[in-house]
């Protein structure tokens, strides 16, 4: 198995002084879901949001090392940052669903990306939203507010509009923190579908949803990478005291 | 006594509210009252005649039409000059500008521009347009006097419905491929618009209503026509009235609340219009 994205020790300080990520590095694998744990504060959202480079929005004051992605630098400043974020996508932890339609929502960024055929748009509507196991719930009123779906619903949208980019990786971020263990389950079956076709980096929001979706797991502490393994000895074998004490709920 | 004391802190709280309810009336009675005393004196002088009409007999007679086609005029032309410098300096500082010395400076301009008697812009604009970029007495030096009294109502508004449309929306636009203009064009003027709409409304409406600013900048006395080009002066509601008022002797008092009746129900009818777009707006809005 190929590494699509490697990180070299990367390190970022946000401008109010916070250190977020030390001297990160670790290789991250192809169709697999990868999960990033760890207590609040870790550096976990802001790993994410180095892979689409989510934190030029962000006041950061340093940040060194790099990344990766099919080995291109993608901290290089000349990196073309739109192509980059539809290679990129990125699910987060409240859904948003953007002030329209459901099919609008899915279209959202093919149309920014210049797709105006219909058919290939209304294909693409499909597609994403079968692979987001939502196509039966919503295939009757695509044209009803996206706002009007349930929380569960609305972030399996969000993830279907993620997907209509055919992107190559996708990034989620506590995508279940929100939802009903029901809506919760949806999603994590969407995952091992997508596992299949792309690169998935997942924040869970709990170790059980950790050790139900890893494939391989990184364990975050206060901005450095504690441990990094095969995620099913990574739950039942952790070789740091730190990453058992975590997973056993002695601190979090 | 315990229970005394309870019953007295009652008695206090309803004659508390009670006085507060009335201040809330009161504040209400001055614009019925004037509305209604304007209806009844005024109601009377308008007919179709009065709106269509020039005025004749030293204005003494006849109706007011170039002067509502006046204010319709400055109103326009403020709009033109007015409207995309505010809202484009709005998406500046709400969309771009970083906080530093150089948008406090700009944030304290707008705040004082809006501090300006309005007088001071009708010296101004005198200075600047008729004289200065010789312009003469016209619309076109009366509209750019008015944009720059009405900028800043519409630069704040402005500002303020873009930033409340969440910062969510632009992560996730962007998140998606979209560039800082493609996310603000297609999400967040989308938005603000009809908050947008309200301030450029309410800027437009004192523009209307104003005397002093067109005074020395493009307001005439009496024209025996419509103006025909933005170079020439024109009548105006707000001159008029004051002119009628202060400066023609035996003048029929009816005339008078007339026009007066004419100015309120135009800048009425745009508070309306703002009032409709927003509620509108807010019963339709998704977040």
């Amino acid at each position: 198995m190929v590494d699509k994205i490697v990180i070299e020790n990367l390190s970022l300080q946000y401008s109010d002084g916070t250190e977020s990520l030390r001297n990160v590095s670790m290789g991250i694998r192809q169709n697999a879901v990868t999960v990033l744990f760890g207590p609040a504060g870790g550096g976990k959202s802001t790993l994410l949001r180095c892979l689409n480079r989510l934190n030029d929005l962000t006041e950061v004051k340093a940040s060194s090392g790099q990344i990766l992605i099919d080995g291109e630098n993608i901290l290089d400043p000349k990196v073309d940052v739109v192509a980059l974020r539809r290679k990129v996508g990125m699910v987060f932890a409240r859904p948003v669903p953007l002030p329209m339609s459901i099919r609008e929502n899915v279209i959202y960024g093919l149309e920014l990306a210049g797709e105006k055929r219909k058919s290939k748009l209304d294909e693409a509507v499909e597609r994403s939203l079968k692979l987001a196991a939502i196509w039966d719930e919503v295939k009757d009123r695509l044209d009803d507010p996206a706002v009007a779906l349930s929380g569960g619903q609305q972030q399996r949208v969000c993830l279907a509009r993620v997907l209509a980019l055919q992107p190559e990786i996708i990034l989620l971020d506590e995508p279940t923190s929100g939802l009903d263990p029901i809506s919760t389950g949806k999603v994590e079956a969407a995952l091992l579908e997508l596992k299949k076709e792309y690169t998935v980096i997942l924040v869970p929001h709990s170790v059980q949803q950790a050790a139900r979706t890893a494939d391989y797991a990184a364990f975050f502490l206060t901005g450095e990478l504690i441990e990094y393994d095969d995620g099913r000895k990574m739950f039942t074998a952790p070789k740091q005291r730190k990453t058992e004490d975590y997973i056993m709920g002695r601190f979090g | 006594m315990m229970k005394l004391f309870a019953r007295n802190r009652h008695t206090v709280q309803r004659i508390g509210f009670s006085l507060i309810t009335l201040m809330a009336v009161v504040t209400v009675l001055p614009i019925v009252g004037t509305v209604i005393f304007i209806l009844f004196k005024g109601g009377s002088a308008v007919s179709w005649e009065f709106l269509t009409g020039f005025p004749h007999d030293g204005m003494r007679a006849g109706g007011i039409l170039p002067a509502i086609i006046g204010t319709l005029y400055l109103t326009i032309g403020t709009a033109i000059f007015s409207v995309p410098l505010g809202i484009a300096a709005a998406i500046y500082l709400a969309e771009y500008a970083k906080e530093n010395r150089l948008t406090r400076l700009i944030r304290l301009a707008i705040i004082n521009l809006a501090g300006i008697p309005s007088v001071v812009y009708g010296l101004f604009g005198l200075g600047l347009f008729v004289l200065f970029l010789q312009f003469g007495t016209s619309i076109l030096a009366a509209s750019l006097t008015l944009s720059i009294m009405t900028l800043p109502v519409i630069i704040s508004t402005a500002e303020e419905s873009l930033r409340s449309v969440p910062q969510s929306f632009r992560t996730v636009s962007i998140s998606l491929g979209a560039t800082r203009w493609q996310t603000i064009r297609r999400i967040v003027l989308k938005e603000a618009l009809p908050g947008i709409l309200t301030g450029v409304i309410l800027g437009l409406e004192r523009a209307a209503g104003e005397t002093a600013p067109i005074l020395f900048t493009g307001a005439a006395f009496f024209l025996p026509r419509l103006p025909g080009s933005p170079f020439d002066a024109t009548m105006a509601l707000p001159y008029h009235l004051f002119v009628i008022s202060t400066q023609v002797p035996e003048m029929p008092i009816q005339i008078q609340y007339g026009t007066a009746l004419v100015l309120l129900v135009f800048v009425l009818t745009m508070n309306v219009v703002a009032t409709v777009i927003r509620s509108r707006a807010r019963a339709r809005r998704q977040w």
